[in-house]
């Protein structure tokens, strides 16, 4: 198999979450797509190997480096599963921050989401103007933990930041600006027709296909179906803050829109609930650097789906084994399920709908099922191809 | 549409970003910065090195006479050694701007001075 030159995005120099390699080979009909061959592990970095050397504090930091956009659920996800490992509970306040650190980063992460699919479907405008209002929850986020995406809120037993009255109101402020902005934009895309022409039944994936191929997150939402690990087995305080799953009907992109933006909202009432409610008391509890042996699984609902987490003690100070499952590689088999039977120029949007952490087009090649020819498409060509489909030439 | 009207107020708006770095925006209170230590509390016990997940922290010696060495470069800015500091001696402070065409000079030595 010979692959074509890498194909590079030119998206943002330097933003932390953009520009990871996957592969994806396609198999084409003309301009219908008939086979998907995804080929992963572009962007290897040993990272399960470097838990094992590293103490269950240092951990802490590592599994935040594991995406720059969900820092916070993998914090969670990976605290979660050494509290448990030592047999100790977050405190009742550290359980309500935890869960407004995590629903602003859902915002924040699903407006990355909506703009990169404003981007993909050459809607650039929307795209602009939604990555700016996404800077109001960058700021509260900032403003709370102390960097904009490394929040390093979570330690075991706890976290490490309070949210202190002075910056309530500020957050409040933020909140209803963002509330207003996103029901603006969800009336913006219901609306628009370029929007509606690129997403409406692109890439659709039914209920039982969503089931049987093991999607999760709004991707699995999107389809009609009710799952949130939030609702399901609750961690952190979210047994005790009331919210809705969103979902839609639609199973295609254009659903995977609606939900994102409805989570949006939904999150925003959660953290003014949990504002509200937070209990006082102590931020976190002490913890022995030992670890027992054992064996402990941890489920968090990061942006994208569901994170599992897997940790393996053997009653040292570092951890013996390390897995990390995330939501991105869950929807893969689900992906290649959306892309089959449409069109090429659909590819990007398909792509991106499912919020793979940006991994998308680095290497594509095409073979044409009538010539058996293996053609590889650098940025621009494809580009064309997608512009001169709709018109936009 | 709804956006065209919106696309056509914004030329009238001032921009958004802000022209860096001739215009700056001072970060917020609680801003996890570079760490600074204060050596007249350090007694020298080396927890912040062997807690530092970067490995960032050099200590040289022991006790009093210890010498630390920072490497900026390496440092996540996680605010993992001023928590473990068993005397406070570690401040994070308000400065970002750490870019460098060389790695000496993103070493910063400190010594206790009697
Ligand atoms: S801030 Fe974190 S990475 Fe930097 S020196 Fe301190 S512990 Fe090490
Ligand atoms: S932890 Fe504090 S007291 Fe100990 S060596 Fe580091 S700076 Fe000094």
């Amino acid at each position: 198999m010979s692959y074509g030159s890498t194909i590079k995005v030119p998206f943002g120099p330097q933003h932390p979450a953009l520009k990871e390699p996957e592969h994806f080979l396609f198999k084409i009909d003309g301009d219908i797509i008939v086979n998907v061959k995804p080929r992963i592990g572009y962007n290897h970095r040993g990272i399960e190997k470097a838990f094992e050397r590293r103490t269950y504090i240092q951990n802490i930091y590592l599994a935040e480096r594991i995406c720059g956009i969900c820092s916070d659920a993998h914090t969670t996800c990976y605290v979660q599963a050494i509290e448990d490992l030592l047999g100790v509970e977050a405190p009742p306040r550290a359980r309500y921050i935890r869960v407004i650190v995590a629903e602003l980063e859902r915002i924040h992460s699903h407006s990355l989401w909506l703009g990169i699919a404003a981007h993909e479907i050459g809607f650039d405008t929307l795209f602009m103007h939604l990555w700016r209002d996404r800077e109001a929850v960058m700021d509260i986020l900032e403003l709370i933990s102390g960097n904009r995406v490394h929040y390093a809120m979570n330690t075991i037993g706890g976290v490490r930041r309070d949210i202190v009255s002075e910056t309530i109101p500020k957050v409040i402020g933020s909140l209803d600006f963002l509330e207003k902005r996103t029901k603006y934009y969800m009336k913006v895309l219901r609306s628009e027709p370029t929007v509606l022409k690129r997403t409406v039944d692109i890439g659709v994936l039914k209920p039982e296909d969503a089931v049987e191929l093991c999607a999760v997150g709004p991707t699995l939402r999107a389809s009609g179906v009710k799952n949130d690990v939030r609702r399901d087995d609750p961690y952190a305080a979210y047994d005790e803050i009331p919210f809705n799953i969103v979902t839609d009907d639609g199973c295609d992109v254009f659903s995977r829109i609606l939900v994102r933006c409805g989570e949006i909202l939904e999150s925003i009432n959660m953290i003014r609930y949990a504002l509200d409610h937070m209990p006082s008391g102590m931020l976190r509890v002490r913890v022995p650097m030992v670890v027992k042996p054992g064996e402990a699984v941890s489920r968090v609902e990061a942006p994208r789906g569901e994170l599992i987490h897997y940790v393996k003690s053997n009653g040292s100070t570092r951890p013996e084994r390390y897995k990390v499952r995330s939501p991105t590689l869950a929807n893969i088999p689900a992906l290649c399920k959306m892309l089959i039977g449409q069109h090429v120029a659909d590819i990007p949007i398909i792509l991106a709908g499912i919020d793979p952490c940006f991994a998308c087009m680095d290497r594509l090649v095409f073979v044409d099922v009538k010539t058996n020819k293996k053609k590889a498409l650098d940025f621009e060509s494809f580009r064309k191809i997608v512009r001169k489909r709709h018109e936009l030439l | 549409m709804a956006i065209i009207v919106e696309a056509i107020k914004h030329l009238f708006k001032r921009p958004a970003t802000l022209r860096y770095p001739f215009e700056k925006e001072a970060p917020p209170k609680g801003f996890r910065g570079r760490p600074i230590w204060d050596m007249h509390r350090c007694v020298g016990c080396g927890l912040c090195s062997r807690m530092c997940p970067s490995g960032a922290i050099e200590m040289i010696g022991r006790g009093h006479e210890a010498r630390i060495k920072h490497y900026v470069d390496r440092c996540l800015f996680c605010g993992q050694c001023s928590e473990s500091c068993p005397r406070n001696a570690i401040r994070l402070m308000n400065d970002f701007e750490h870019a460098s065409y060389s790695r000496d000079s993103m070493i910063y030595e400190y010594k206790r001075e009697s």
